[in-house]
């Protein structure tokens, strides 16, 4: 969602429009795919000032005129980490010392009068 | 009425043709055969050339580490006497943070060479970053075109990353909802900017990994006197094992078995828009990897440069879960926090290295960059809120798309082995149909197709009879 709801010549934004129909789509795609429309997103330097919704031109960072409906103002991203995930959470420490009691137990046989059999 | 999908396809051989720079008719032999090597070599450079102009791009000379402590885990519950040693290339400290940079810096640089303006990709991977990152160095435009989200505008965190980094570097990113109308929209972009087609699968980007494999075979004869006993490479285009092989033979590395990896996805439809966000691996899976190994010349070249049933000895398949479980090892056993499609090559190593003596070596030729999003702590909250059942558990269980198993112990991680005599018979299958009803193959197609699937010409004669008895 946008910050704000209008841009200005210049702002930095993201617009989006339909590539194809569902009519236009290729054959043979999966039902659920064949049913939606191709949209594509882009982002570029606002020509004018416009509405979110509303139809606007934007320059790419290619130079290309793009011209779509604006979504976004500064358009920025929120993807993160996210929590641990609790079935990964026990691997270290567990790994960790499984490493340690085979190495305990490889020295041990190491120095054992039965090592090189 | 032909549509507009139509319309720009049937111009594909004229697009290209002009966006490469290449005529690839020159390679053509017959309906089935071609030149491959004749078209490897028609860019003219040199092994040394390519690690010049990848020098330059700050690409390639990664680390080659020894995994001392995640050797010594598989050693703790292999027999006794077996356990190889594990070796990883560290290709996350390239430009770009992953091996795709060795793929674009070739690419980048005929591109500036030949005079284009800037450079078009179609990919959702580390490759767009590859891509932006050699072409901001070049001072060359760039333009990715990824499949990003679902028809609701959900996508991946993994991929989101990708738009992130791509625009980090400057690059235009055309993000696209699911289809494979995303090739014919990079063709009209093509056509609309003159750009230069730094396609994945050309011979330029598949050279450019070569010298990933001849450095593997080099520093590993300087660390252990010989070169490894194995290669374990992510397989999904093709491109990663037929390059890294290449490498490897061109260095003498000739008796180094290349073992492909991949992440199951069977079962999940790669044009599904409901399937899309089911998936928690966006490549180096084998929805890429069956039908590129079987039918290579499906790529947005002529003809295609990565041709992996030519070079790989085994391809094997780890699940989801396996990988993610290697994923944390890696960080918490040898401080490798590495993204997890790239960690798919060590699963697998350390199911086969498990069954190999103490004295193999077995390397895993890439790992790639990691951060927001491009986490599996961020695919597996992601999977979860698109309803996959995240759950501890034995990793056979694993049903892609519905759950993600995650080991309980390292000694449930068994890779599984694909039957490369059924992927020979399925790639002859689809070149036979390619060529056209009732063409008769001659002696030089049989020949090329036991080549390109690393058999004898009897072995192909035995399957070709086959087919035409409807076997």
């Amino acid at each position: 969602m946008a910050d704000t709801v209008r841009c200005e010549a210049g702002d930095w934004v993201e617009v989006s429009y339909v590539l194809l129909e569902p009519a236009d789509r290729s054959v043979n795609l999966p039902p659920e795919t064949a049913a939606q429309q191709l949209i594509v997103w882009v982002k570029g330097f606002a020509r004018d000032g416009a509405d979110v919704g509303e139809e606007l031109t934007v320059e790419t960072m290619t130079g290309r005129s793009v011209t779509g409906v604006l979504t976004d103002v500064n358009p920025g991203y929120e993807h993160t980490f996210g929590r641990p995930t609790p079935e990964l959470t026990h691997v270290g420490a567990d790994l960790r010392a499984r490493v340690a009691a085979y190495r305990v137990a490889a020295d041990a046989s190491a120095a054992s009068p039965k090592a090189g059999e | 009425m032909a549509s507009r999908t139509e319309a720009v396809l049937a111009r594909k051989g004229e697009i290209m043709k002009r966006a490469l720079g290449m005529d690839y008719a020159q390679f053509e032999r017959s309906p089935i055969a071609f030149d491959y090597e004749g078209m490897m070599a028609a860019h003219g450079f040199s092994l040394d050339d390519i690690t010049r102009i990848q020098r330059a791009g700050g690409v390639g000379d990664t680390p080659l580490l020894e995994l001392r402590n995640l050797t010594d885990l598989v050693r703790s519950y292999a027999d006794p006497g077996m356990g190889a040693r594990l070796f990883v290339k560290d290709e996350a400290a390239n430009m770009a943070g992953s091996f795709k940079d060795r793929r674009a810096s070739v690419s980048i640089h005929v591109a500036k060479a030949k005079g284009y303006l800037g450079v078009i990709a179609a990919t959702s991977g580390n490759y767009g970053a590859a891509v932006s990152s050699q072409a901001a160095r070049a001072s060359l435009k760039c333009i990715i075109c990824q499949e990003a989200f679902d028809s609701r505008h959900v996508g991946q965190p993994e991929i989101i990353e990708k738009s992130r980094i791509c625009e980090a570097f400057g690059a235009e990113v055309v993000q696209m909802t699911v289809g494979p109308e995303l090739f014919s929209h990079m063709l009209e972009l093509l056509d609309e900017t003159g750009y230069f087609a730094a396609s994945l699968y050309s011979s330029f980007g598949i050279s450019g990994i070569e010298t990933l494999g001849a450095e593997i075979a080099r520093e590993m004869t300087a660390l252990t006197g010989a070169a490894p006993s194995a290669v374990v490479v992510t397989h999904a285009g093709g491109g990663n094992t037929t390059g890294t092989a290449r490498g490897l033979k061109r260095a003498g590395a000739t008796s180094t078995q290349v073992v492909s990896a991949s992440v199951d996805l069977s079962g999940l439809h790669m044009a599904s828009d409901s399937d899309f966000n089911r998936k928690s691996f966006t490549t180096g899976h084998t929805g890429f990897g069956v039908p590129f190994a079987t039918w290579p010349d499906r790529a947005d070249v002529p003809r295609n440069a990565a041709r992996a049933l030519r070079y790989m000895d085994r391809y094997l398949t780890v699940s989801q879960g396996e990988v993610f479980y290697v994923t944390e090892a890696m960080a918490k056993l040898e401080g490798l926090e590495r993204g997890p499609s790239g960690n798919t090559a060590m699963a697998a190593a350390m199911s086969i290295a498990r069954d190999m003596p103490r004295d193999a070596t077995v390397v895993v030729q890439e790992t790639e960059y990691t951060g927001a999003g491009k986490h599996h702590w961020a695919q597996l909250n992601f999977a979860r809120e698109n309803g996959v059942q995240v759950v501890a558990g034995d990793p056979s269980t694993n049903v892609p798309g519905k759950t993600i198993v995650i080991p309980q112990a390292p000694e449930q991680i068994r890779a599984k082995e694909m039957d490369l005599s059924k992927m020979r018979r399925s790639y002859v299958r689809n070149a036979l149909q390619h060529a056209g009803e009732g063409y008769a193959p001659s002696a030089d197609d049989i020949a090329f197709l036991a080549a390109d699937t690393n058999t004898t010409p009897e072995a192909v004669e035995e399957i070709v009879a086959g087919l035409a008895a409807g076997a």
